[in-house]
C-alpha cells in the first residue's frame, strides 16, 4: 500500500509539474495545486499507513494510529486552498489588467512604468 | 441569455436549511468526533454559495447584509482572543480547560474553552470563502 | 512572566486583526500600527536582556510538553533578530506614511505589514520546523497582497511569478517535512537535534533531506542559482514594500538555512556544508555581477540583497565560532543598511522621476542631505571600519580563514569590491554628473522620507560603534549554534 501511495505521490508531481510548464494561466495554478496534493500524500504516506485506532482517551486498542501527520495535513491542506484560491484571483485580475493569459507575452522588461 | 434554474432554485430551498443544520451540528460535534469549526465553516459556506448560484449575489446580500470580511475579523479576533484570555490566567498561551455542567432541558453538558476557539475559526471560514466567492462573483 | 516570549508575534497579530476592521480610517491606522512597532521593539529589547540574563526562554503553547506539542524558543540569535526586524519594520513604517498613496492605504495596507512582520517575527521564534512552515505561510500570503497591493500592470505581471515559485517551494516543503519525519519521527528542533546523531545508519538520507531543506529555503532566501525570481520582483512594489521585502523575507530563509544547518543536519558537514560554502561563493559573484551590469538604481540594490545573502551563508558553512559570529553580525547589519538603502533609493525616485540612472543626475544641487546620507549608507554596506559592515566582515574572513576556505575568502573580497563599485557608480551618475533636474521639488519632495532612513543609519552606526558592547550576545548566540546541547536542554528541559 505504501508503494502504491509512493507512486501515487510521484504521479501527482509529474503530472502538477508538466502543468506548471505549460503557458496558460488556469493550467498552471491548477498544477500548483495538484503539486500540493502530491505533497500532502506523501506527508500520509510518510508517516506509515498502519491501521490502529484513534488516538482518543479511553478508547481501548492495542495500536494507535499516528494523529500528527493529519494534523500536519489539515494545516497544509487550509492552507493550499488559501493559496490557491488567492491565486486564482491573481491570475484573474492579471488577465483583466494585462489582457492576456499567456505567461510567454508577460516576460519582464526593463521599464517599469 | 436567461437560464431557467427552476429545479435548482426549488431544490435549494429546500436543501439550504438541512446543510445549515448539519453544518451547526459538525460544528459541535468537533469536540470528541470528526467535526469542528474548520468543516462546519465550510459547509455553511457552501450552503451559502449553493444559495448564490441558485440565486443570485443580491439575493444573498439581502438576506445576509453583513460585510464578510469584517466577519473574517471577528473570527480572527475571537480566536486570539481565547489566547490572550491565558494571559489573565498566568498559564501558557492557548492553554484549555473544559468542565461538565448540568443545564435545565439537555442534562449533563461538556463545556470546553476550545470551542471558542472554534467559533473564532468558524467565522474565519465563511468569511474567506464568501468574500472569495463574491470577489470573483461581482466582477462580470 | 511565561507568556512574554509570544508577546512579539502577538502584538502585530493584534493590531493587524484590529486594524481590519477600519479600512477607511486611515489617521487611525497610522497611530494604532505606529504605537504597535514602538510596542515591538520596546518588547524584543527587554527580551534580549532577559535572554542574556536567564537563558533561552521557551513557551509552551498551550501547556504542551515538548517534543509532543509546538514550542516557541528565544535563543539569543532568534531575538536578536526579532529586535532588528521590529526597529526596521517601525523605519519603514514611517517611510510608508509619506509614501503610499491614499488608495492603497484605504484597501489594507497597514494590517497586511503587520500580518507580515507577524510571520518574520514567528518564523524567527517557533521551535518545530512544521511551525516554522506555518509562520512562513503566513508571511508570504502577507507579501503576495503587498507586493500586488495597488495592481499596477507590472506588479501583477511580476507577483503571479513570485506567487508560483513560492507556491513551489512551499510544496517542496511539505515533502520536505514528510521525509524527516518519516526518517526522525520528530518535528521539534531541539528533540530533531537530539536523534539525528542516533541515526548514523540512516545517514545517506539525511543528506538528501539536508539538500531538500537548502533547495526550499534557498528558494526563499535568494541562494544561487534558485534567485531568478528576485530581481524582477522586488523592484515591481513601491519602495516602502520593496524595503521591508529586500530587508526581511531573504532573511527568513537565511535564518532557517542558519538553524536547520547548525542545530539539525549536522551529521555529514564534509558534504552538506562544503555545498553550502560553494552555492554562497557563487551567490556572491553572481550577485555582484547582476549588480554591476544594471543600469536602474532599484535593480542594482535588488542584486545587492543576494550578495548579501551569499556573505551570511558563507559564514554560516564554516562551522566556527568566528564564522558564526560573523555570519549573525552581518545579517544584523544587512537587515538595518539594506533597509534604509531601498528607502534611500525609494526617495531617490521620487525626486528624479525615474529609476533608470541615464536619466538622474546632479541630485547632489538641490538634494545634499540625501545625497550625503546614501554616502553613508554605501559605506556602511561596503564595511568602512566605524560603521556596521565592518566587524561582521571581519569576522567572516577570520571564519573563512580559520575553515581554509581561501578561495571563497578572495571571491568575498572581490564582490565586496564590486559592490562599493556598483553603489558608488549610483552616487556618481546620480548625484553628481550633468544636472538634469531644474528646480528642487520638481518630481517630488523628500518631505519625511529621510527621517526613517536617518534613524536606520544611526542604528547601523550604532551596532558599528557599540560593537564591544554587541559582542557578549552575538557571542552567546554563536555559542548556541555549535553547542547544540544548550539549545536541547532549554527545549526539553532534561
Amino acid at each position: 500500500m505504501e508503494i502504491l501511495m509512493s507512486i501515487l505521490a510521484g504521479v501527482l508531481f509529474m503530472a502538477g509539474t508538466y502543468m506548471v510548464l505549460s503557458r496558460s494561466f488556469i493550467r498552471i495554478i491548477i498544477g500548483t495545486s495538484i503539486i500540493s496534493h502530491g505533497a500532502h500524500v506523501l506527508l500520509l504516506t510518510m508517516a506509515g499507513l498502519k491501521t490502529g485506532a484513534p488516538p482518543l482517551l479511553g478508547l481501548e486498542a492495542g495500536t494507535y494510529s499516528d494523529p500528527l501527520p493529519q494534523a500536519l495535513i489539515l494545516t497544509a491542506i487550509v492552507i493550499s486552498f488559501g493559496v490557491t484560491s488567492f491565486f486564482m484571483v491573481l491570475g484573474y485580475r492579471a488577465y483583466k489588467e494585462t489582457g492576456t493569459d499567456d505567461t510567454d507575452r508577460l516576460r519582464g522588461t526593463d521599464s517599469y512604468d | 441569455m436567461k437560464s431557467n434554474d427552476v429545479i435548482l432554485q426549488t431544490a435549494t430551498k429546500f436543501v439550504l436549511f438541512i446543510i445549515l443544520a448539519f453544518s451547526v451540528y459538525m460544528f459541535f460535534n468537533g469536540h470528541h468526533e470528526p467535526g469542528g469549526g474548520f468543516i462546519g465553516g465550510l459547509m455553511t459556506a457552501s450552503a451559502l454559495v449553493l444559495l448564490l448560484l441558485a440565486y443570485d449575489i443580491e439575493m444573498v446580500r439581502n438576506i445576509l447584509p453583513v460585510d464578510f470580511k469584517l466577519v473574517t475579523a471577528a473570527g480572527l479576533l475571537t480566536a486570539v482572543g481565547t489566547g490572550l484570555g491565558s494571559f489573565l490566567f498566568g498559564v501558557p498561551f492557548l492553554s484549555q480547560t473544559f468542565d461538565y455542567f448540568t443545564f435545565p432541558v439537555l442534562g449533563e453538558l461538556e463545556l470546553a474553552t476550545a470551542l471558542l476557539f472554534d467559533v473564532g475559526v468558524y467565522l474565519v471560514v465563511i468569511g474567506v470563502t464568501l468574500t472569495i466567492i463574491q470577489t470573483i462573483g461581482e466582477d462580470q | 512572566m511565561t507568556n512574554f516570549v509570544i508577546l512579539p508575534i502577538l502584538i502585530p497579530l493584534l493590531t493587524g486583526i484590529i486594524l481590519l476592521f477600519f479600512p477607511k480610517k486611515v489617521t487611525f491606522q497610522k497611530v494604532l500600527s505606529f504605537i504597535a512597532s514602538v510596542l515591538l521593539v520596546i518588547v524584543s529589547v527587554m527580551l534580549v536582556f532577559q535572554v542574556h540574563n536567564n537563558g533561552i526562554q521557551t513557551l509552551e503553547l498551550g501547556g504542551w510538553q515538548p517534543p509532543f506539542g509546538i514550542v516557541l524558543v528565544a535563543d539569543m540569535l532568534a531575538i536578536l533578530l526579532v529586535s532588528t526586524t521590529s526597529i526596521v519594520s517601525l523605519a519603514v513604517l514611517l517611510y510608508s506614511f509619506y509614501s503610499i498613496d491614499a488608495e492603497r492605504e484605504k484597501y489594507y495596507y497597514y494590517p497586511f505589514f503587520q500580518f507580515l512582520i507577524t510571520g518574520v517575527v514567528g518564523a524567527f521564534l517557533t521551535g518545530d520546523i512544521f511551525n516554522l512552515f506555518v509562520f512562513f505561510e503566513v508571511m508570504l500570503i502577507a507579501s503576495y497582497i503587498l507586493i500586488v497591493h495597488g495592481g499596477t500592470k507590472v506588479q501583477l505581471r511580476e507577483s503571479f511569478k513570485y506567487v508560483l515559485v513560492n507556491v513551489i517551494s512551499s510544496a517542496l516543503f511539505v515533502a520536505g517535512v514528510a521525509y524527516l519525519y518519516a526518517v526522525a519521527g520528530t518535528l521539534n528542533m531541539a528533540h530533531l537535534s537530539e536523534r539525528i546523531g542516533s541515526l548514523e545508519t540512516q545517514a545517506p538520507i539525511l543528506t538528501v533531506i539536508a539538500v531538500l531543506f537548502l533547495i526550499v529555503f534557498g528558494l526563499k532566501g535568494a541562494l544561487f542559482p534558485l534567485y531568478f525570481w528576485l530581481p524582477a520582483s522586488y523592484a515591481a512594489p513601491p519602495s516602502a514594500i520593496a524595503a521591508i521585502f529586500g530587508a526581511l523575507l531573504t532573511k527568513v530563509g537565511i535564518y532557517s538555512i542558519f538553524r536547520t544547518y547548525s542545530v539539525v543536519f549536522v551529521h555529514d558537514t564534509g558534504y552538506t556544508h562544503q555545498i553550502l560554502a560553494v552555492l554562497a561563493a557563487l551567490t556572491m559573484i553572481f550577485g555582484v555581477v547582476g549588480a554591476v551590469a544594471h543600469q536602474d538604481v532599484k535593480k542594482i540594490l535588488v542584486y545587492n540583497v543576494i550578495v548579501a545573502v551569499g556573505f551570511v551563508l558563507f559564514g554560516v558553512s564554516t562551522l566556527t565560532e568566528e564564522g558564526f559570529m560573523g555570519a549573525i553580525f552581518y545579517l544584523m547589519h544587512d537587515m538595518v543598511i539594506k533597509g534604509a538603502l531601498f528607502l534611500l533609493i525609494g526617495a531617490m525616485v521620487v525626486v528624479a522621476g525615474t529609476s533608470h540612472l541615464k536619466d538622474m543626475g546632479g541630485l547632489i544641487k538641490h538634494h545634499a542631505q540625501l545625497g550625503w546620507m546614501f554616502f553613508t549608507a554605501v559605506m556602511a554596506l561596503v564595511g568602512i571600519p566605524p560603521l556596521s559592515g565592518f566587524i561582521g566582515k571581519l569576522l567572516l574572513v577570520q571564519g573563512g580563514v580559520s575553515a581554509g576556505q581561501y578561495w571563497i575568502v578572495a571571491a568575498m573580497m572581490v564582490s565586496s569590491l564590486l559592490v562599493l563599485y556598483s553603489m558608488i557608480r549610483i552616487f556618481l551618475n546620480g548625484f553628481y554628473g550633468k544636472i538634469q533636474l531644474e528646480h528642487a521639488n520638481q518630481y517630488g519632495s523628500t518631505k519625511g522620507l529621510l527621517l526613517p532612513s536617518a534613524i536606520l543609519i544611526a542604528v547601523s552606526a550604532g551596532i558599528g560603534l557599540g560593537a564591544e558592547m554587541l559582542y557578549p550576545f552575538v557571542a552567546t548566540a554563536a555559542e548556541t549554534l555549535l553547542h547544540p546541547e544548550i539549545y536541547i536542554d532549554a527545549v526539553l528541559k532534561e
